[in-house]
């Protein structure tokens, strides 16, 4: 598992969220990928969507069922990771790194604070 | 009102084995592992790797949650055909067949394996979720002795009759659809050559009590791992098999559900079981609907109740009773009622996922080649 910092947030959802300037990064924790199982199919929002946090935006379907990803924060989707539609296995082997699903530009950078930081979502996981 | 849930004689072995359990038909099921220990070194566990050894080598499912039932006495099978399309009378002894429980309109209550154990009786085999309704309506015309006591196991795949060979060599030399009383590793049991997952395989029926000793000595072998109801429904949609509840009930008729062979030559001369006058009719004028096989282009799977259209998306014409990714096919799958217009090989639907038409269309089942014994 990548180490994880700071910089990352987490949402009930199971979705990571990683800050870099008005740009978030986001993808399924590490746990989600586990309770899902081998991703089949992959499906990501749009290039320049404009997702409301907690909206279905994106899908991913194991051999059994299909899940929805959900946008952690309000803003446009700037950028898509093709590479996961191609080989949604990518999600499986590195959630929280190599498997991240799309960047968004932020309506206001300072929500990023409103979420889960690691310790929070760690005590959220124990609960389950 | 709060339900207990069920377990079988194999929960607690089922959770040391890593197993994920679920709520199904009243029960707390293993839907897949996470293996550990020496397990592991056979497979990590999960619907795919489970799916992928049971095809490649041999998995072992635990449906201890269905029905078991013996119906005694000589006349048994010819009562039992007023209820059902099978010729039961005509099946020799150490012998299995597929069977449909019929309603009155044409519908299926259930389909069941029926077993012929010579002076014994019968031995059904019915689903979970619908014991109690078959049990109630078979006993209105013989009386129904419920195994309550009994595991049912079923080992499946190409390693399946290495195994069994070692451990009840009269097991292992069972043609397919036989079945026979013999003793697996000293357990004694009732083993039919049949199962759910278009494997070659066998399915054991054993005292409860003995299941895990059975499921212990089974494990012994090599190429085996257990398998959770997750594997077991992608095995047998690949397989083409019917799921009762989503692919075949009380509204659809044997005809359309393309179980026209379950109605056994003799039984179709007279129709004389409940509802065969309007089977006869449906299968006399045609159905107006039928279930087929039915490939999406691309990746994405179309799970249960995903409408089907006309190709321009003008027409509703089916909707998808099973579906999605075959490990082995390796593509998305699906089986569904559609027009009978729509129902032959090679035609065209659309199918509506999470509101956008996906092309799909109609192929001939099964997804991967069944591999019985014959």
């Amino acid at each position: 598992m990548p180490a994880k910092n700071s910089d990352t947030r987490y949402t009930k959802d199971h979705e990571w969220v990683r800050l870099d300037g008005d740009i978030v990064t986001v993808g399924i924790t590490d746990h989600a990928q586990q309770q899902l199982g081998e991703l089949v199919f992959v499906e990501l929002p749009e290039l320049e969507r404009e997702v409301v946090a907690g909206e279905a935006c994106a899908v991913v379907e194991s051999v059994k069922a299909a899940s929805d990803v959900y946008s952690p924060l309000t803003g446009r989707v700037a950028e898509i990771n093709e590479t996961i539609v191609e080989d949604p296995e990518i999600v499986n082997n590195d959630a929280e790194g190599e498997g991240w699903f799309f960047k968004l530009e932020l309506d206001d950078p300072a929500t990023f604070e409103e979420l889960m930081d690691q310790e929070a979502y760690d005590e959220y996981l124990e609960t389950l | 009102m709060p339900e207990t849930i069920l377990t079988t004689p194999l929960d607690t072995w089922h959770r040391e084995h890593g197993a994920r359990m679920v709520p199904f038909a009243g029960y707390s099921m293993p839907v897949q592992y996470d293996f550990a220990g020496a397990m592991a070194e056979r497979c990590k566990g999960g619907v795919m790797a489970e799916h992928l050894y049971c095809r490649e080598k041999a998995a072992l499912f635990d449906v201890s949650h269905m029905g078991q039932a013996m119906l005694h006495g000589a006349g048994a099978a010819g009562l039992l055909e007023h209820l059902v399309c099978g010729d039961i009378s005509g099946l020799r002894p150490g012998r299995q067949r597929y069977t449909l429980l019929t309603t009155e309109s044409g519908g299926i209550l259930d389909d069941l394996m029926v077993a012929n154990l010579g002076e014994e009786g019968l031995f059904l085999v019915v689903n979970a979720s619908r014991k109690a309704v078959d049990f109630a309506h078979i006993g209105t015309v013989t009386p129904v002795t419920v195994l309550t006591d009994r595991a049912l196991l079923a080992l499946q795949g190409p390693a399946a009759a290495g195994i069994m060979a070692r451990l009840a060599p009269a097991a292992a030399a069972l043609p397919f659809m036989g079945v026979a009383r013999c003793d697996i590793a000293g357990v004694p049991g009732l083993v039919s050559r049949s199962g759910y997952t278009g494997e070659d395989g066998f399915e054991m029926s054993v005292p409860g009590e003995m299941a895990v000793t059975l499921a212990n000595r089974l494990l012994e072998q090599p190429d085996l791992i257990p398998a959770g109801l997750g594997a077991r429904d992608s095995l047998r949609l690949e397989a083409g098999l019917c799921l009762y509840g989503n692919d075949i009930g009380e509204t659809t008729s044997p005809i359309e559900a393309g179980l026209t062979w379950a109605i056994s030559k003799r039984r179709k001369m007279s129709w004389d079981f409940l509802g065969g006058p309007a089977i006869r009719a449906h299968l006399d004028n045609g159905p107006p609907r039928r279930r087929v096989g039915i490939r999406p282009d691309g990746r994405a799977p179309a799970r249960e109740h995903t409408v089907i259209l006309t190709p321009d998306g003008q027409e509703l014409i089916g909707e998808i009773t099973s579906g999605g990714f075959g490990p082995t096919l390796n593509g998305p799958m699906a089986m569904g009622y559609v027009r009978n217009d729509f129902s032959d090989d090679g035609s065209k639907l659309s199918l509506m996922v999470r509101g956008k038409p996906l092309p799909a269309t109609v192929v001939p089942l099964p997804f991967v080649p069944h591999r019985y014994v014959r």
